[in-house]
């Protein structure tokens, strides 16, 4: 493999504490050599790449995708979704198991990852917690991690019944794999298609309360707290609410290992906009009040929040343009997730440019144990973005890389544009200016 | 357990401004027409029914208007047809039961077929809430809501709103923002799962009245009084019936109850107009139901067919007024028309 040096660029890597103009050196594969600008010593055989004037930041990673294989390559395909990652900066993704069928067995988490595939980024498959994510018999995790699963979840269905929750937890903590949960008792949303309260009312819909995520997080902790011993990880997927955030905040100040990620959409919107019935505003855990969101916000600036994790979830457009109740949830969001972090988190509520990619490589790497990622530190994987951190612009759903189009930020502005994306010394987008 | 109200608010994107109605002849909700439009329709439904028969059917002589019915209705669907072909259009009706609906055609494509075949407008019954917005992003054409899922009505409040000022304010030739001060409309039952309750919530107040809501809390849910101004909560039916110029009773709409359980009894006991209550409590009230009317359940038989009823009237209004939003669907223009 060639070797690449990347010069005249800003370095920021808040894993490896270096916020400074650096060059930098990828070789096979990894980080070969920091450097200050031209100093490199190993660099003259290798391709250039002029970064000056952008940033450079260790490549970012999801850990909430839905790349829709095996078995809906009409939505997306894992080609298709991680070259959506590679245009959105991110050079990792965990692909959530609710495919057709459920990733439950080594099998499927292995083919997920075959060259074959043609992924664009690194593909690390969560594994289903239960066969068929039917929330019954517990997978064989020992076996599903060294197929190469990086947690488990029955995500979107969640795991209902107390006993085989602690089940899950604990033999997931002997195997030393997180256990994310995507909370909701679903016996309180029947029929629901968005967030209970006087929009839904309004609208004639359907609504889910609050309660239906909060009071799972609430289970899943107590269930933590009865395991304290046994370290079980929990991991809540796209909190939505203030009042299961508040859980998490307690069960850190408990010293539990509860752990939780947000969404850019419930960072940025409301229930309001669901508008008139815009099936583009309709996901699973849905839109919620403006307190609610606020909530996010906070707890993503005072850090309880883990990291930003987009649930992209591509559906074909026909499916979206039907009923509002009847159309499937989801939105995509590998594209707009950098843009909209930097143009809301660190241009209007001044977080800090570190600490919000940090919430997007390094901690989300952490969370899920991916060694030599999240960071540019010699000798990590040679997964970098490339960005120019001053650029505004117009996302367009229609150039997206993705099979699906069903987003709610067409048209919205962005800060940070990606030139380059390099995933393990490989250029894998450019839209170099 | 912590606060968990976030200690700080933040500037974030507004939602963005509604499209709706693409057309200026759709009439999708209710708040799609201004007070003025709402006057000018009611004034223009009372021409239309005074106008000779035979002047009548030229105004929209050979108009093509379909009827597209995914529920069953005698009432509205009824009356739109009537009403249409009082004005001399041609109507055709297509239901989800003797259609390709049944498999499984989408509202888009059912839509751009029967533009295809030349409606001209089309009149909209859905199980699904918003089924209407879809349906007129999807054609562009004039859509006029006939009831959607659990959420609008509109012509419902129309003629419901038209029946009030008979009995109310008769002889009123214009309305406004003032036309019923003073005036109290309870709405009774099922408030949840009633698309006829919310289009008169919303309409009844931006004319003066003073909406009261009643039945129980897991038909009637306490953010129902946010849905708009002017709406208040009253659960004592009696305390709402003695402060009522108006009564509309609703029917328990067990299609849409989707597992809640009631006790029948209990709520007959505390919710049904009984004439004992009538007499009692609102002697003078019109006593109103948009049907269909479920008898000896929200309602007693001698009250549905007593002097205090307007149940078949507003029937009769119905066509009255579909005429009007007819006529305004297939002749508004952008530049105003008669909207």
């Amino acid at each position: 493999m060639t070797a690449l040096a990347i010069h005249g660029g800003h370095l920021v890597d808040p894993a490896a504490g270096i916020d400074a103009l650096k060059d930098i050196l990828l070789k096979d594969g990894r980080v070969a050599e920091i450097a200050a600008p031209g100093k490199l010593k190993h660099a003259e055989d290798a391709e250039k790449i002029d970064a000056t004037g952008l940033t450079l930041a260790p490549g970012l990673i999801d850990i909430h995708v839905h790349l829709r294989e095996p078995g809906q390559g009409y939505k997306e395909t894992i080609a298709s979704g991680t070259a959506a990652a590679a245009a959105g900066g991110f050079t990792a993704v965990a692909a959530m198991p609710n495919t057709i069928p459920v990733n439950d067995s080594p099998e499927i988490t292995r083919w997920m990852q075959s060259l074959e595939r043609g992924a664009q980024v690194r593909v690390f498959p969560i594994a289903a917690a239960t066969r068929g994510s039917k929330g019954e018999a517990i997978n064989d995790f020992a076996a599903l991690k060294s197929a190469g699963a990086v947690a488990v979840t029955d995500d979107g269905r969640p795991i209902l019944k107390d006993n085989i929750m602690r089940e899950t937890l604990a033999a997931a903590a002997r195997v030393g794999l997180t256990v994310i949960q995507h909370a909701e008792d679903t016996r309180m949303t029947q029929g629901a298609s968005m967030n209970l309260g006087p929009v839904s009312f309004k609208l004639g819909l359907r609504g889910m309360p609050p309660e239906a995520e909060s009071s799972m997080v609430e289970r899943d902790i107590r269930l933590v707290t009865e395991l304290r011993d046994s370290h079980a990880h929990l991991h809540v997927a796209h909190i939505s609410t203030a009042a299961a955030l508040a859980a998490v905040r307690q069960a850190r100040r408990n010293g539990l290992r509860v752990t939780c990620e947000v969404a850019p959409h419930h960072f940025l919107l409301t229930e309001e906009h669901v508008g008139l019935y815009n099936t583009h505003a309709k996901m699973n855990p849905p839109l919620r009040s403006a307190a609610d969101r606020d909530a996010m916000i906070e707890g993503i600036l005072d850090g309880v929040v883990d990291a930003i994790a987009t649930d992209h979830a591509p559906h074909a457009m026909h499916e979206k343009e039907i009923e509002f109740e009847l159309a499937p949830n989801g939105i995509t969001g590998l594209e707009t997730a950098l843009g909209l972090s930097l143009y809301w988190l660190h241009k209007q509520w001044r977080m800090p440019l570190g600490r919000v990619l940090n919430l997007l490589s390094a901690q989300p790497a952490a969370l899920l144990g991916m060694k030599g990622r999240g960071t540019l530190a010699v000798g990590s994987y040679a997964d970098v973005v490339i960005f120019d951190p001053k650029a505004e612009w117009t996302y367009r759903a229609t150039e997206s890389k993705s099979k699906a189009k069903n987003t709610p930020f067409d048209g919205w502005a962005m800060l940070g544009k990606v030139r380059w994306t390099v995933s393990e010394g490989r250029v894998v987008y450019t839209n170099a200016a | 357990m912590s606060p968990t109200i976030a200690r700080r608010t933040f500037a974030t994107p507004p939602a963005p401004a509604s499209p709706f109605p693409y057309h200026p002849g759709s009439l999708l909700s209710i708040l799609d027409l201004s007070v003025e439009g709402v006057s000018r329709l009611l004034a223009r439904a009372t021409e239309l029914e005074n106008l000779d028969s035979l002047l009548r059917d030229r105004i929209l002589a050979k108009r093509r208007i379909a009827l597209l019915f995914y529920e069953s209705s005698t009432r509205t669907r009824t009356s739109f047809e009537l009403a249409a072909k009082a004005l001399g259009a041609d109507t055709t009706l297509v239901s989800s039961l003797s259609s390709s609906i049944e498999k499984g055609e989408s509202v888009k494509d059912t839509g751009l077929t029967l533009r295809a075949l030349g409606a001209e407008a089309i009149i909209l019954r859905h199980n699904s809430s918003g089924a209407a917005w879809l349906l007129e992003e999807s054609t562009r054409l004039p859509v006029v809501n006939a009831g959607d899922g659990m959420h609008e009505h509109p012509t419902q409040a129309l003629l419901d709103l038209r029946t009030i000022l008979a009995h109310l304010r008769p002889g009123i030739r214009e309305v406004g923002a003032n036309t019923l001060d003073g005036v109290t409309v309870t709405i009774v039952g099922d408030i949840l799962h009633s698309r006829v309750a919310r289009s008169n919530m919303l309409l009844l107040p931006r004319l003066g009245a003073r909406v009261l809501l009643c039945g129980p809390k897991e038909l009637l849910p306490e953010m129902a009084a946010k849905a708009g101004p002017g709406i208040e909560i009253e659960r004592d039916f009696e305390a709402a019936m003695r402060q009522s110029q108006a009564v509309m009773m609703l029917r328990i709409q067990a299609e849409r109850l989707a597992g809640l359980q009631l006790d029948l009894d209990e709520y007959k006991a505390s919710y049904q107009l009984t004439g004992q209550r009538l007499a009692a409590h609102a002697p003078t009230a019109i006593v109103m139901h948009p049907g269909p009317i479920i008898r000896g359940m929200e309602i007693t038989a001698g009250v549905a067919d007593g002097v205090q009823s307007t149940i078949l009237e507003q029937v009769t209004n119905g066509v009255a007024i579909r005429m009007a939003v007819m006529e305004r669907a297939l002749t508004a223009t952008e530049q105003g028309g008669r909207a």
